[in-house]
């Protein structure tokens, strides 16, 4: 235990004193800021056109469906290309400039470098979450939103932001250069992304199985306010097999 | 402390080490000496627990790098060619985090570190971040590292290589003053640096030990420089004798 804290808490280190860490959570932050202010707008016209559409007889704007739903869907969009930013270096740096070899000569398992690494990134990625969910938080205080969505929807994000961090780690632990990782994991995470749109074409259990796959689907549970066991399956198995990879990663490296 | 036996490591179907054998006793200052290429780097790797021999044996302080690595690793303070500094750390940070992975106890760490601090000369670049030091400090804090748990064996590969001749007198001199209650393993290929610092020789040339021996029974009746000219191959000499020029 004391040698993943002492390898999460050097990561985080070099995290805040390269200007990572602050790129990517001003980065998000600006982004998320950005598309909640488009939902918040959405949502004041379609209010303003309340009278007209119940005339029509549709439905009237709600604003956990407009801003809450909106704005964590697109939060996954932006980090499937930010998450590997964080994550391109967090193994691919060790081994070129060769501390990798400091660690691996150390008392110190395979298993233990992983779980310090992926912790430290798990505790950016709580940071960078917790900062946007000030854009809910508004809603909350100004507005008459359901809270428990907006609650486990944010719960839903950072499992899903977790199991892509995971991902990214395996990829960086492949390669010792980072831009390889940073672009192997963007490409992975988009794919993952769009996985269920040859669903739309197809049916049977394998549009069945595509849809299950996208995180997109498995998130949306968890907005809606519907912690189910299927979703938090789904997310808990991308983490450990990220986790997995990783570490068999750094395996083969022991055994060359 | 050190025994290895027909130990080999092949790539493929390069064979970088063959059937290297040699050992060392506590308190023996070991010069691994060999032209550039020679297997030394790899030899030192498979000492160090990074890399798996392909074939044959070695114990550290009584462990076998393979079946016990941890408990080997746990002794051991290993310096590779490239000190492995994280340059975004202070020199202390980057000493209390090697610190802490190689198991020096809470209570002792400050103390230990203030003690290889002042035993390697870099107490006056304590603040300064790795990435700004010089060759030769990257060198003392990378001897600091390797120090800092009061490992029984202490590798080093090619602690000089790239230093000043003032900064190569200054390791030396430390790396004597290690011999007295470590052993220490040095790969060099300078000779001269091996009988000044040195109490035993092993000569590594393509692969294989050419020659073990202590350095008081060589210097009675034949210069280490000419044993080593012998030992190594034809095709090697000059490869050999820029080693021995290197160092004059």
């Amino acid at each position: 235990m004391r040698n993943i804290i002492a390898i999460c808490k050097r990561e985080l280190l070099s995290f805040f004193v390269s200007p990572i860490a602050y790129f990517v959570i001003t980065g998000f932050t600006l982004l998320v800021g950005f598309f909640f202010f488009n939902y918040f707008s959405l949502f004041l016209r379609m209010y303003q056109m309340s009278a007209y559409l119940s005339m029509r007889g549709m439905p009237l704007p709600n604003l956990n469906q407009t801003i809450i739903e909106g704005v964590y869907q697109t939060m996954i969009v932006i980090l499937v290309f930010l998450v590997p930013l964080l994550t391109m270096r967090i193994v691919a740096e060790d081994k070129r400039r060769g501390t990798f070899e400091l660690l691996l000569t150390s008392p110190v398992s395979v298993f233990e470098i992983v779980m310090g690494k992926f912790l430290s990134l798990a505790v950016i990625i709580f940071a960078m979450l917790s900062i946007s969910f000030i854009f809910p938080l508004l809603l909350i205080v100004y507005g008459a939103p359901e809270v428990p969505p907006i609650l486990s929807g944010f719960v839903g994000v950072l499992l899903c932001t977790l199991g892509f961090a995971s991902i990214g780690m395996a990829v960086s632990s492949f390669t010792e250069n980072q831009i390889v990782a940073g672009v192997s994991s963007m490409v992975t995470l988009l794919l993952l992304y769009v996985i269920q749109a040859p669903a739309e074409s197809l049916d049977g259990t394998v549009a069945d199985v595509l849809r299950y796959l996208s995180p997109v689907d498995q998130v949306q549970d968890f907005v809606r306010g519907v912690v189910t066991l299927k979703a938090t399956v789904y997310f808990v198995s991308m983490i450990t097999l990220g986790l997995f990879l990783s570490q068999r990663a750094l395996d083969a490296l022991r055994w060359r | 402390m050190i025994e290895v036996k027909n130990l080999c490591k092949s790539y493929g179907d390069y064979k970088a080490v063959i059937d290297v054998s040699f050992s060392a006793a506590k308190g023996d200052i070991v010069g691994f000496l060999g032209p550039n290429g020679a297997g030394k780097t790899t030899t030192i790797r498979m000492l160090s627990t990074y890399l798996p021999p392909t074939s044959g044996t070695a114990t550290v302080a009584g462990y076998d790098v393979i079946a016990q690595a941890d408990e080997v690793r746990r002794r051991i303070g290993y310096l590779p060619e490239n000190p492995p500094l994280y340059g975004e750390m202070t020199v202390r940070e980057y000493l209390k985090f090697v610190g802490e992975i190689k198991g020096v106890a809470r209570a002792q760490l400050a103390s230990r570190i203030d003690e290889v601090l002042e035993r390697c000369f870099i107490k006056d670049v304590r603040n300064k971040l790795c990435q700004h030091l010089s060759r030769g400090y990257r060198q003392r804090v990378g001897l600091a590292q390797a120090i800092i748990h009061h490992p029984q064996v202490i590798i080093l590969d090619e602690p000089t290589s790239g230093l000043d001749p003032r900064q190569i007198i200054e390791i030396r001199q430390l790396i004597k003053s290690l011999g007295q209650d470590h052993t220490v393993l040095l790969s060099t290929h300078i000779l001269p640096e091996v009988s000044m610092v040195c109490n035993k020789v092993v000569i590594i040339s393509r692969g294989r030990v050419v020659m073990e021996s202590r350095l008081s029974d060589l210097t009675r009746d034949k210069s280490l420089e000419q044993v080593f000219l012998e030992s190594v191959s034809h095709d090697e000499v000059v490869d050999a004798a820029a080693c021995v020029n290197q160092g004059a």
